[in-house]
């Protein structure tokens, strides 16, 4: 391997990197003889880049060469970048050193669209292919689809794959349309649909015969860019639950758009990426997924954004006094999970260790409850403490969101003694 | 675990704990040294195993390789309670102990987890692979089984220098061993003269990635920090 290897991988990580997953879950491969590697099942991270966002998979583009030319894209063929593109032999031997080093839980290939989809998916296609049948990696591969490839491509993929992700990037099509001419949903739709039939198709062949290659195991995946254009939360997060519904879809993605084509008037001009709309976004999609909250319990009509300053489960405390507050030692796991400051983990502890002993505040805190917020939403063996349905709303949103004074800076406001 | 059997025996239960070489407090009324006897402590095991969980058993294990002071009393106490008590008390983490055992157990797994993530092997000129680890509970044993299959065809050693004891996997089996001297990789990087002809390539290659993946506008260095702490820094070849 020669040294203008590093420059290519540089130019085309960062052609790659601003695809949101990273997964590396959802699929247990076991290692084989003469094989490398396995895969865990839960996902492993290997390292965190300096904004925080882990690093899992070896994130590279085959080509960051692109015929389309889409506004929120940094590749888009009207952009003066420097471009490369790595053969097949380079990207497999590249995925395999630095997959024996541990420094990655696999390969995450994505591209830019050369000639036309197929032939680009093919040649993405060739190199999965390599690696799964020629050097036996057993690590986890993800897979872009490229948006208009066609079906039997998009099935190959999925034979070599744990994941597939076609990305629907605006979730208005109108919108879609404005900044990508050369796009609509019909395109990110039809591979959607075509994995989720092999996905479906695969788990039927399975109980046939256990045998069966299996299809994508780890499902697929998809991205939507929050910030480029007009949409509300509401639709965002309407989209998703219709993703979620569908059998395969495993995880939406959100991505605060950062302004990599500023000078393209057709998107609004941003100081910062909206990195705390992303937050709560990814916070309701928690919500939906995890604390059985339904979508109209977090966004509707009267609010169709969501709360910047507090975070969904609060807001949707906060709307309903009525619903508090609720006592620990009685109330049923999914109310449990519905108190500010309570998550998942702490929700099970509570339910378990309630059958041994009614619980104080004092035992709530130890297992690890944000007590800050939980207090003012709940009973339990002696906590008297104001609740949400003893005062008002309002009161503990300013409770909450009140400005924090550092230790120590309360005492200059101390009233000084009179002595006459 | 003799010492649980001990106790019951003499039935008196100790107030502290005490290594051979740790100092006595003063004003000991009485003290009582345990010689380990193999006989007895797989009895008391033996015991426990016929009350605890699977998963439990395993959580103590991690507990005593916390090597946190005050976590051998822990699992007296706790091994205590579970004997004393009629039912079980696994679930009850309303009790301080079954509490802090689970949070303990909790940190060493997430300490397993760590190591599975950060090593970083360096291919030496003999096609091993070498990797300096040094994590602060004594937990690299936990993790040998993850290694061994996944990295089952290459030769691998993974060393804790802090402990001075490693694995090495022979391609057939994994054995602990202890290297003489520890100059062979000063600060946790391999020599150059042992290293693998294109090692110093693939490191540069994946320190350009690495720097190549940052989004310059979301820079978080306080959420790098938390995912990424200082102390493993040292042996992290794209942090050198």
């Amino acid at each position: 391997m020669k040294a203008e290897i590093l420059e290519k991988l540089q130019v085309l990580a960062e052609s790659a990197k601003y695809d949101v997953s990273c997964a590396s879950s959802g699929t247990t491969r076991k290692s084989t003889p003469g094989g490398i590697g396995s895969t865990s099942g839960w996902g492993i991270c290997h390292s965190f880049t300096e904004d925080g966002r882990c690093v899992s998979l070896l994130k590279i583009m085959l080509t960051n060469y692109c015929i389309y030319d889409c506004a929120y894209c940094i590749n888009r063929r009207s952009n003066d970048l420097k471009r490369a593109t790595f053969s097949v032999s380079e990207l497999v031997e590249l995925t395999i050193e630095f997959y024996r080093r541990n420094y990655i839980e696999g390969l995450f290939l994505s591209s830019g669209v050369v000639n036309n989809p197929d032939y680009t998916m093919e040649r993405m296609v060739r190199v999965v292919k390599d690696l799964r049948t020629i050097h036996r990696f057993n690590g986890y591969i993800h897979m872009k689809s490229i948006p208009g490839a066609s079906q039997q491509l998009v099935h190959e993929a999925g034979l070599y794959s744990d994941r597939l992700s076609v990305n629907i990037e605006i979730a208005n099509e109108q919108n879609l349309k404005m900044l990508a001419p050369e796009k609509d949903h019909d395109s990110v739709y039809k591979p959607m649909l075509y994995i989720q039939q092999g996905v479906l198709q695969n788990a039927e062949d399975r109980q046939k015969f256990r045998s069966a290659p299996r299809f994508a195991p780890a499902g697929q995946s998809t991205q939507m860019i929050i910030g480029a254009t007009n949409e509300s939360d509401k639709q965002i997060l309407n989209t998703s639950v219709a993703l979620y519904n569908r059998p395969s879809m495993k995880r939406v993605y959100y991505s605060g758009y950062i302004p990599v084509n500023a000078y393209d008037n057709r998107l609004p001009a941003l100081k910062q990426a909206p990195l705390v709309r992303e937050n709560r976004l990814y916070q309701a999609d928690w919500l939906l997924r995890f604390y059985e909250f339904n979508v109209d319990e977090i966004v509707d009509d009267r609010y169709p954004d969501l709360d910047l300053e507090i975070d969904p489960k609060l807001a949707w405390a906060l709307r309903h006094p009525e619903q508090f507050p609720i006592d620990i030692n009685k109330a049923d796991y999914n109310m449990i999970l519905r108190i500010p400051g309570i998550g998942v983990k702490s929700a099970k502890l509570i339910v378990a260790s309630r059958r041994f002993t009614r619980l104080t505040s004092y035992d709530l805190k130890k297992m690890g409850i944000v007590m800050k917020k939980a207090q003012y939403f709940i009973t339990c063996n002696e906590l008297t403490s104001s609740t949400v349905s003893d005062t008002s709303p309002e009161y503990i949103r300013k409770l909450l969101t009140g400005k924090k004074t550092p230790k120590g800076k309360d005492n200059q406001h101390q009233l000084t003694l009179l002595f006459d | 675990m003799t010492a649980l059997y001990d106790a019951y025996n003499r039935k008196t239960f100790p107030d502290k704990l005490l290594a051979f070489d740790e100092q006595e407090p003063l004003f000991v009324t009485e003290s009582h040294s345990v010689i380990t006897d193999n006989l007895n402590s797989a009895r008391v095991w033996k015991g426990l195993e016929q009350k605890l969980h699977a998963n439990t058993l395993n959580m103590l294990t991690c507990v005593w390789l916390s090597e946190l002071p005050g976590s051998d009393e822990l699992i007296f106490r706790y091994a205590r309670k579970t004997f004393d008590s009629k039912h079980s008390i696994e679930m009850n983490f309303a009790d301080a102990d079954v509490l802090q055992m689970k949070k303990i157990a909790q940190k060493v797994n997430h300490e397993r987890h760590r190591l599975i993530e950060l090593v970083r092997f360096q291919k030496a000129a003999d096609d091993v692979f070498f990797a300096p680890v040094s994590p602060d509970h004594n937990c690299l044993a936990l993790t040998i089984n993850h290694f061994k299959d996944r990295f089952r065809d290459q030769k691998w050693i993974i060393y804790d220098t802090k402990r001075n004891y490693g694995y090495y996997y022979d391609l057939k089996n994994v054995t602990e061993m202890t290297l003489d001297s520890t100059n062979l990789f000063p600060e946790g990087k391999l020599d150059e003269k042992l290293m693998a002809e294109d090692e110093k390539l693939f490191q540069d290659l994946w320190r350009g990635y690495f720097k190549a993946m940052t989004i310059k506008e979301r820079i978080n260095p306080k959420l790098h920090r938390q995912h990424l702490p200082q102390r493993y820094w040292k042996y992290l070849t794209e942090k050198q």
